[in-house]
């Protein structure tokens, strides 16, 4: 793996610059030796263990609960169901704030889903909880489940994802299908699919009064504790959150949920610390999910092979209670030219959990569809796929026509093709095999994806020894937040990372907004970036003004700051170290506060996207339909690159799970009770290592001067985008069989 | 979890003893138990944990080349062992296609022929599952049956073995030797397994308390080692359960196949034994149309459980292939990806 700077110099001057290298993970120490504390490492004395008692019906209520007998087993201490859960302070039935979910705890008898929470359960021991729900033994006043299109109630939406429209056009697509010389239109299925964070959601909750610590794997830490404590009575500065390791959350870990908050009260209203964990199988319910689409893609061409319209519908699974939208239709409105584009989003209400945001929400599922859909069009066209997308590259946003703030996915298209050897692909599908007779097909999709920031502050101090400690309530769920964030932090103050003491992880820091939207980097290394900028120029004024210093009257010339010193920006070899101006000062300290700030006008100018091709090798079993994706290679620009081994980890993190959008991934609902039958991660299949064997992430240059002062777009996300087309792509390329509808199965590959 | 006894014997008598009391189970590696226990799928009262027994974590050899191996044997310990490699290379790669190496270095190979089936409906308990709770009902046969029996199964039970070693040791006439209350007796391995008829809770031959000790597998069965593969489809490329698998070998007398042997696994409630298909094979040439009619005969009471019909076609075509792979000649070395078809030898043909 190389490990090259991919990013040219950034546009700003950036001297003793240590971003952009490829440095490891500050925190891989205490990882790889199991030191690192996760939520549910903590074990205050006193501790209880709380376990949820779950539905196993999908619609109905629960008529009994054997309480008593729960109660009798020992060590059980505390049984809550909604006969005698305590009060809350606010309706879990109505949404709260900006990110508020509909919630389950215990507020009355009803089952809206399977694997709802219905009792708590408090012990001594996990067994004894475990055991104690176990007792519980549930009766219930079943309704038949709605677990699918014939069953489920359809709706109009008022909104797709988080706050969109669910209707959005650009131009006439009926006029564009009018003109075209061809339409191509096709009907994608995608499953229900589950976050699977190899950490479960955990808390453990401990209240001193009306004061209160959580120990939660949580994506916002921030916003969180005013959620929590709104729900508890209590001003958010009376809670705090401890969320130093996150084992992933994919966005499973920013929403409150019902569970957790269950933990909470017991431990306020049993006055003791209490541990919560969810059980693998109990992700599949109350924690969101990424909901089933159907959709439709309707692509009118030219002569050319050029779109004339695009319209993509999408149908939404939800829940009976709430709206969360998987916004998929939406993925068509940014990618390609075209002089009518459309996307509507019905919904679809089933008795399910609610689904909530989960990696590349929209995107993933959205892009799949118009990958494979685009896919087909070249092949009606008669064009390379690679070809094709060139035909109808966007040189300006398509809908709007603002330019772009920066979009190398030329670069990216010929990088990647280069990579993977694209040319000379045969243009019919079943034209190749290896050696060993199996079918081999290639397959390409473009990635995208947009450019979120999130409102973010930071707090840097410079120290009388020169070192600083900078801080921000972060969140590392694995992408590396604990390094990046202090790279940027280090650079704005001039000092080796080894110099700056980062804090993070706990909500009582400034607020670093949401880790999401993969808008982390870009948002809280903002705030970094001028929280340490201040510090430098607060530093320089006391120089400036000392007669004593070497930078004395630098004021205006200005300087730069470098490995612990200022220098003179016109003569370098007049400089002083950080300490020497505190000390001469009298200072022991400088603090300085920042904000994430961006240029609201260039904000409304640009288009602003992350954007890639990944490139896909298949092989497949010609008599058993057994699909291995051989080879990967994306190829990404998203800005400047603070540390390209990081960012190719996410890359690969992002195409893998691409790879398990493809052919492995799908919650398995019983059709007759909604009951989640793979519910674990045995037969709840994600790709491993063998289905991988070769992976490669290109690092594409790319210069941004409007999407924020650091040049930072985001990567966390755009890996699955284009990844999941270009495997379907490449399975009808080895097989010629289209599959629309994913997983992609053997069966649906094994011909006659 | 239920409260459950622990009892750790130091000799198999006490073991059996124990073991014979109503609600025990025998506790080896706990792969398989354990998740049981913890879903509540079983309620073990007392478990009786047979790691410290001695002696039956060996593999002894006959003279005449037979492989005694012991019931807590690991399955690592077991793939890895370069004389069982050479005489029984198809168990060795059945083995190494199964689970992952962290449960394979913990796994016995006793615990393996006693695992119970995937089916989610078992191990759903609030699904009706005859398996678990007799005259419950079958949740499974009208429910999610994508990869559910084809053959032997029956109304009251759907379900498969999932094992992999099975397959290739129910093809190599493996022995089971067992010690109970009453004494010791030996079954052969195909007798192990019940098939569900209305009785599927009776998963197997053994009675109460009855332990496996180990198993044999005679020299006779040596006889294929240089023409003998497993082969497993799966829906991802490894740690998956058997969608279909077959273990098959050949022992032949120029290009006329003397002794065949071919077993099934994925598709029923056992391992299953092809053995109309190896009465088409022997005395055949070895050619693809002699694999093809085999797998014809292999196939001809399959019938699908419910969304299940394409196990039956791609059991005849994974047949033919698992033959023409065994005539191709064992590997020399254990392929990367053990089982796989993504591993296919080099020259070995792929009929499109």
């Amino acid at each position: 793996m190389s490990l090259e700077t991919a990013s040219p110099l950034a546009p700003y001057p950036r001297h003793g610059s240590n971003a952009g290298q490829p440095i490891t993970r500050r925190d891989g120490e205490l990882k790889v030796t199991g030191q690192a504390t996760y939520a549910a490492d903590n074990h205050p004395e006193g501790l209880l263990y709380a376990v949820c008692a779950v539905s196993s019906i999908a619609r109905g209520r629960v008529t009994h609960l054997d309480v008593a007998a729960a109660m009798a087993h020992p060590g059980v201490v505390e049984v809550l169901t909604p006969a005698n859960r305590p009060p809350l302070a606010l309706d879990p039935n109505v949404k709260h704030g900006p990110f508020g979910f509909r919630l389950e705890v215990l507020q009355d008898d009803t089952v809206r889903y399977a694997n709802q929470p219905i009792a708590l359960v408090a012990a001594e021991s996990l067994e004894a909880a475990v055991e104690g729900a176990a007792l519980l033994n549930p009766r219930y006043e079943a309704q038949p489940a709605r677990t699918g299109l014939e069953d489920g109630q359809r709706y109009a939406p008022a909104g797709v994802g988080v706050g969109a429209p669910p209707r959005t056009a650009h131009g006439d697509v009926e006029a564009g299908f009018a003109a075209a010389a061809r339409i191509v239109e096709a009907d994608f299925e995608t499953p229900a699919q589950f976050h699977n964070a190899m950490e479960p959601h955990a808390v453990v909750a401990q209240w001193d009064g009306d004061r209160l610590t959580l120990d939660m794997p949580n994506q916002a830490l921030v916003m969180s504790r005013e959620a929590y404590g709104a729900f508890f009575g209590v001003p958010g500065a009376n809670v705090l959150i401890r969320s130093p390791f996150l084992g992933g959350g994919f966005g499973s870990k920013a929403i409150l949920n019902g569970p957790q908050l269950l933990g909470i009260l017991a431990a306020r209203h049993l006055k003791r610390p209490v541990k919560l964990v969810l059980s693998r199988a109990q992700m599949y319910g109350p924690v969101g999910h990424r909901g089933r689409t159907w959709q439709t893609l309707r692509l009118g061409l030219d002569g050319q092979g050029r779109l004339t319209a695009l319209r993509h519908r999408s149908l939404a699974a939800t829940s009976s209670f709430d709206d969360f939208l998987e916004p998929a239709a939406n993925a068509s409105l940014h990618a390609y030219a075209s002089p009518a584009i459309l996307s509507e989003t019905e919904g679809l209400r089933l008795d399910i959990g609610t689904p909530g945001p989960m990696r590349a929400p929209g995107e993933a599922s959205g892009s799949a569809a118009l990958e494979a859909a685009m896919d087909e069009a070249a092949e009606a066209c008669g064009m390379d796929p690679l070809d094709f997308r060139l035909a109808n590259y966007a040189e300006t946003e398509p809908g709007t026509g603002r330019p772009y703030s920066s979009k190398a996915l030329r670069e990216c298209y010929a990088e990647g093709a280069r990579a993977f050897g694209w040319a000379g692909r045969p243009l019919r599908p079943r034209q190749m095999r290896d050696a060993d007779g199996l079918l081999v097909g290639w397959g390409v999709g473009s990635a995208l994806f947009p450019c979120p920031h999130f409102p973010a502050e930071a707090r840097a101090t410079l120290r009388a020894d020169g070192t600083a400690l900078v801080e921000t309530a972060g969140v590392d769920m694995g992408q590396g937040a604990w390094t990046v964030l202090a790279q940027i932090a280090a650079e704005a103050l001039g000092l080796d990372p080894a110099r700056v003491e980062f804090r993070s992880g706990v909500s009582d820091l400034p607020d670093a907004g949401v880790a999401g939207g993969s808008g982390h980097t870009a948002s809280a290394g903002l705030a970094l970036h001028n929280a340490g900028q201040n510090v430098i120029a607060r530093l320089t004024e006391l120089a400036a003004a000392d007669p004593a210093s070497p930078l004395f009257g630098a004021g205006n010339v200005g300087v730069t700051a470098r490995d612990g010193r200022l220098h003179r920006r016109d003569d370098d070899s007049r400089s002083e170290s950080y300490a020497e101006i505190l000390a001469r000062a009298g200072q022991p300290l400088i603090t300085a506060s920042g904000r994430m700030a961006r240029d609201e006008e260039a904000v409304q100018s640009w288009a602003m996207y992350s954007h890639g091709a990944v490139f896909a090798e298949v092989k497949v079993d010609p008599d058993f339909g057994m699909v291995r994706a051989t080879r990967l290679v994306g190829a990404f620009a998203a800005g400047r690159i603070v540390n390209p081994r990081l960012v190719r980890s996410q890359y690969y993190g992002g195409m893998i799970w691409g790879a398990g959008f493809a052919l492995h991934e799908a919650a398995l609902a019983d059709r007759r009770t909604g009951r989640i039958m793979n519910a674990d991660l045995a037969e709840y299949r994600v790709p491993v290592n063998a289905d991988v064997p070769s992976l490669e992430a290109i690092l594409v240059p790319e210069e941004d001067r409007y999407v924020n002062p650091l040049g930072v777009k985001g990567v966390g996300e755009i890996g699955i985008t284009g990844t999941v087309g270009a495997i379907a792509n490449a399975v009808w390329h080895a097989t010629g069989v289209r599959v629309r509808r994913f997983p992609i199965h053997i069966e649906d590959l094994m011909g006659g | 979890m239920n409260r459950f006894d622990y009892i750790r014997p130091a000799t198999a008598a006490e073991a059996i003893a124990a073991a014979a009391q109503p609600g025990s189970a025998y506790l080896a590696a706990g792969t398989n138990l354990v998740d049981l226990m913890k879903t509540g799928a079983a309620r073990p009262e007392r478990l009786v944990d047979i790691t410290r027994l001695p002696g039956l974590d060996r593999i002894d050899w006959s003279p005449g080349g037979g492989a005694r191996i012991g019931a807590l044997v690991r399955n690592s310990d077991l793939a890895y062992d370069p004389a069982v490699r050479r005489a029984f290379p198809a168990v060795a790669e059945a083995l190494l296609s199964g689970a992952s190496p962290q449960l394979r270095n913990a796994a016995t190979l006793g615990g393996n022929l006693l695992q119970r089936t995937r089916c989610a409906y078992f191990f759903d308990t609030a699904s009706a599952c005859n398996r678990r709770a007799p005259g419950a009902g079958c949740d499974a046969r009208e429910g999610e049956n994508r990869l559910h029996a084809i053959l032997g199964w029956s109304e009251a039970c759907i379900a498969t073995h999932p094992s992999d070693v099975c397959v290739s040791l129910v093809a190599l006439d493996a022995v089971v030797e067992i010690e109970g209350p009453d004494g010791a007796r030996e079954i052969p391995l195909e007798a192990l397994h019940r098939l569900p008829g209305d009785a599927p809770d009776q998963e197997t031959a053994l009675a109460a308390g009855e332990l496996i000790v180990a198993v044999r597998l005679p020299p006779q069965a040596a006889a294929v080692a240089s023409h003998a593969r497993y082969l497993k489809i799966r829906e991802r490329t490894s740690y998956a359960f058997a969608v279909v698998s077959a273990a098959a070998g050949l022992d032949l007398d120029g290009t006329t196949i003397r002794q065949a042997r071919l077993a099934l696994g994925g598709v029923a409630a056992k391992p299953w034994r092809a053995r109309a298909a190896e009465s088409v094979l022997e005395g055949a040439p070895a050619d693809a149309a002699t694999f093809a009619r085999a797998a014809e005969a292999a196939l001809a009471e399959a019938r699908p459980s419910g969304d299940n019909a394409f196990k039956i076609e791609l059991a005849r075509r994974l047949i033919v292939r698992a033959l023409s792979d065994a005539l191709a000649g064992t590997p020399g070395q254990p392929p990367a990806l053990p089982a796989s078809p993504f591993a296919a030898p080099a020259g070995a043909r792929h009929v499109a």
